[in-house]
């Protein structure tokens, strides 16, 4: 392989990891604040680029203008899914984790459903954006603007979110929830407020990721699923609940893709991800940067 | 091998426990008679729960070894310590809430026994013993909570222990419930199980113990009989911090 | 080493005798019901000429016995497995070579897909089962998507394009029936009886205490003596293993299989879900579960989803949240709410 072949898959193994990082995140952040995963993260991701659509149907505008309004909508979603579901799922007093897991998995059946009912089962792309099939050529190596427009947005998420969990009373809290879920109590935060927030950030998040792929993926009321299973190993990798070991971890499975489609053909490109997703499981279970 | 009847029952070891830069316990040697009830006290955060996880097998300790009726047990899995006859309860109880009392405590009896049927029929008896058979059949996570400290005994004992290491089993009860605790605990004792308990409240443990240990920032304080304990200046110091001494 | 005579009770309270004779009828009890339910439903292919319920017929006892494998590991161990479509591959896909490519019995492949499940499902509990809740089931959904892709892409299998098991004349010895449904009913349903007295066996010996134990706080579990770890795989295996069994009649009943078609996630998710909408851990649950279930999912396939307009979907998922929320325990338990609550009265 040449060293300029080698330079186009590293760059697009990153490019590919940072977005992975962004659909990966909203996962990690919600189960760190309260324990819980949410199964119906895809299709946040798939009501998010459903929406980019819709919004480009209806006002003519670019996905990538139309992409804060995505994630405020989402925001409101994620916000109103705790308070409609998940708050009671957490009320349970028998088989907690089950409760959880089988409340969000309903919860994704019925948003397939939903955006079944709505945009039809087929396969739509859309077309006209700016960014749409334009490269960008650095000596040689080439990179789709559409995602170099996406890894952008990822960092300047985590960058944000950076900030947010830092300079902020809502990120403090969250810390603290974090470390310690009765704390929350102590410190006088509303619990429902702060988990609230967290659903409508997580969602808001994902909605961004959401976004940024209608330019440049398909979209599908299915289209969830493949990227929900990415969100779950690279959490896993990451350890659950560590927002930065999700941005790491995006990275990894980025790089891990784009090297194993080097070697074995397209359809087996998850292969090498689902391997180092096994071996960390053996040598490190708890994941890179989490705690059991 | 046959351990040796005049020995410690328990001995703990030059034992030192750190989870990273945190030390919980350090460098803690005692033994443990035969027979006696031993009082573990000292403040919040003395390292009593952590010293009970070492002994039960939760945790392994960094540093030091745990001897029981003279085998080294220091690197033995909980289970495994169980069918040697070491016991315990938990700080905040662990009833498993979807099964009923009676299964709960059969759970505990399958330790010895080699059935289900004749771990019931333990089970039952044990229930008699601590005056639950009433809520045999009520749901765990339907009990009151001290009615759950004593189902907690119930499956420590039904699993037939030469040691019982009780936690915080006399907290947060009602003086009458207290007392029928103490006299639950004495009753036990009187048929020759150790018992180590971990306690709070002084005023409760003490006449109730043969001996007491106290233990302060990790390390052990002091030991000795209760009265000599309790005018320790040392105890009174780290129990009342140093204002309630001078008074 | 006990030392002492704590649990030797001297003489048997007639209290004790009571709840001991109580419990046995209990389990009598139990049993009669078991052998009526199970006497109507083996009647009941009969009743039902039409083909179209018959195979509705057929598909709710086999969910209702693949739930009820499930639930040894989901519902009495606690595991939440969410790739049990693995097994159910391994089971479809081992009895379909076997048979197609080298001509051996279905019945033998059956036992041998089962046992292979069996293996693997230990294979992987060795590692997953060091990790807690969310993690495991997690690790299961992402092991067994690995599972598929390799099938996928594995020609001696026969890849994406599946196996086609041959046509033959009716038999008993090949598992194959082209028009008549009834013998698949009485297979699932024999498959069904074989997992409810496992679990009715199970239920209350030394492994059913332990699972259950496990599943309520493996900690306290551990300080009773219960090996959790040994638990698990023992409830993985089982689980699996009667998984693989239903793949392989399911493969017999479809007579061709392909990866998407018995190894896809919503296999997986098929095979909890009845146990949870009857209730987790319990003998009927599956059962019940599966008559509610399967009947909707294919009656609104049918009439709601043929025009794939997600109604289908929309109200079965807003079911599954529904029931998880508002009835953790599961349907069934609405029943026993209401025994209880005469019981007091009584």
């Amino acid at each position: 392989m040449t060293m300029q072949a080698l330079v186009q898959v590293l760059a697009s193994g990153l490019l590919t990891g940072l977005i992975y990082g962004l659909v990966a995140v909203g996962l990690s952040l919600i189960f760190g604040l309260m324990d819980v995963v949410n199964f119906a993260h895809g299709e946040f991701l798939m009501l998010a680029m459903y929406a980019t659509f819709g919004l480009v149907f209806v006002s003519g505008l670019d996905p990538i203008v139309l992409m804060p309004l995505v994630a405020a909508l989402m925001f409101v979603l994620g916000g109103t899914i705790y308070f409609g579901v998940v708050r009671f799922a957490m009320r349970a007093k028998a088989n907690q984790g089950m409760v959880q897991i089988f409340a969000t998995f309903g919860l994704a059946i019925l948003l397939q459903g939903v955006a079944q009912y709505l945009f039809t089962p087929d396969y739509r792309s859309l077309q006209g954006s700016w960014l749409g099939g334009k490269t960008l050529d650095l000596g040689g190596v080439y990179l789709p603007w559409p995602q170099v427009f996406g890894a952008l947005v990822s960092l300047a998420a985590f960058g944000g979110l950076f900030l947010l969990m830092t300079r902020t009373d809502f990120g403090r809290a969250l810390e603290a929830t974090r470390e310690d879920q009765g704390a929350v109590a102590l410190v006088g935060i509303d619990r429902n407020r702060i988990f609230a927030l967290g659903w409508g950030l997580g969602a808001a998040l994902v909605g961004l990721a959401g976004a940024v792929l209608t330019v440049f993926y398909y979209i599908h009321p299915g289209v969830g699923g493949a990227f929900a299973l990415i969100a779950y190993v690279t959490v896993a990798l990451g350890g659950f609940g560590s927002v930065f070991g999700a941005l790491a971890a995006g990275l990894i499975v980025g790089l891990v893709e784009a090297a194993t489609a080097v070697v074995l053909p397209p359809s087996m490109k998850s292969v090498g991800v689902y391997a180092l997703y096994l071996l960390v499981v053996l040598v490190r279970p708890q994941g890179l940067f989490g705690r059991l | 091998m046959s351990p040796d009847p005049s020995g410690p029952i328990l001995r703990v070891d030059d034992v030192t426990l750190a989870f990273g830069g945190l030390v919980a316990n350090r460098d803690v040697t005692l033994d443990v008679r035969r027979g006696e009830i031993l009082g573990l006290i000292g403040p919040n955060g003395a390292g009593k729960s952590t010293l009970f996880n070492l002994i039960s097998g939760v945790y392994r300790p960094s540093k030091g070894r745990i001897l029981f009726e003279g085998t080294d047990i220091t690197r033995l899995p909980p289970a495994e310590r169980c069918r040697r006859g070491i016991a315990r309860t938990f700080q905040v109880p662990r009833s498993f809430d979807s099964m009923n009392v009676l299964e709960n405590v059969t759970v505990g009896a399958l330790a010895r026994h080699p059935t289900a049927a004749s771990a019931r029929r333990a089970a039952l008896d044990t229930l008699e013993r601590v005056e639950l058979t009433h809520r045999a059949e009520a749901v765990a996570g339907e009990l009151t909570p001290p009615e759950k400290r004593r189902l907690e005994v119930a499956r420590a004992l039904a699993t037939g222990p030469s040691l019982l290491l009780l936690d915080e089993v006399l907290t947060g009860l009602t003086p009458s419930e207290a007392k029928a605790g103490v006299a639950l605990i004495r009753r036990v004792a009187a048929t020759g199980v150790t018992v180590i308990m971990v306690e709070h409240v002084m005023e409760v443990v003490m006449p109730l113990v043969d001996r007491a240990v106290v233990l302060h920032l990790g390390s052990v304080l002091t030991q000795g009989l209760p009265a000599d304990v309790v005018r320790d200046d040392g105890v009174i110091t780290a129990y009342l911090g140093e204002r309630h001494r001078a008074a | 080493m006990t030392g002492t005579p704590l649990i030797a009770a001297p003489a048997v309270s007639p209290g004790l005798d009571d709840a001991a004779r109580r419990f046995a009828a209990k389990r009598r009890r139990s049993l009669y019901v078991g052998a009526l339910v199970f006497a109507g439903l083996a009647a009941l292919p009969y009743a039902i000429r039409d083909v179209y319920l018959q195979n509705v017929l057929v598909l709710t006892l086999l969910y209702a016995a693949l739930s009820q494998s499930w639930n040894i590991l989901g519902g009495y161990c606690g595991q939440i497995s969410l790739g049990h479509a693995l097994y159910f591959g391994i089971g479809a896909y081992t009895t379909s070579i076997l048979f197609v490519t080298y001509g051996v019995s279905p019945w033998l492949g059956l036992g041998l897909g089962a046992m292979l499940a069996a293996l693997v499902a230990l294979a992987i509990g060795w590692p997953c089962f060091r990790l807690g809740g969310h993690y495991f089931s997690i690790a299961t959904i992402v092991i067994a998507e690995a599972g598929l892709l390799l099938v996928q892409n594995w020609d001696f299998v026969g890849g994406a394009m599946g196996v086609q098991w041959p046509f033959n004349p009716d038999s008993w010895a090949t598992l194959q029936f082209a028009r008549d449904k009834i013998p698949y009913a009485h297979l699932a349903l024999g498959l069904f009886v074989a997992t409810w007295l496992v679990t009715f066996g199970v239920a209350e010996s030394r492994w059913g205490y332990g699972w259950r134990a496990v599943k309520d706080d493996p900690a306290a579990a551990q300080s009773l003596g219960v090996e959790v770890f040994r638990s698990k795989m023992a409830a993985a295996a089982i689980s699996a293993f009667f998984t693989a069994v239903g793949g392989g009649l399911y493969a017999s009943y479809v007579s061709y299989i392909d990866p998407e078609s018995v190894m896809s996630f919503r296999f997986s998710l098929l095979f909890a879900l009845p146990a949870v909408l009857g209730g987790v851990g319990t003998l009927w649950g599956a059962l019940v579960g599966a008559a509610i279930l399967i009947p909707i999912t294919e009656i609104s396939r049918s009439y709601l989803g043929g025009t794939g307009s997600g109604i289908d979907l929309i109200f079965y998922g807003g079911l599954v949240m529904v029931v998880a929320i508002a009835r953790p325990e599961g349907v069934l338990s609405l029943f026993k709410r209401t025994r209880a609550a005469r019981n007091e009265e009584g």
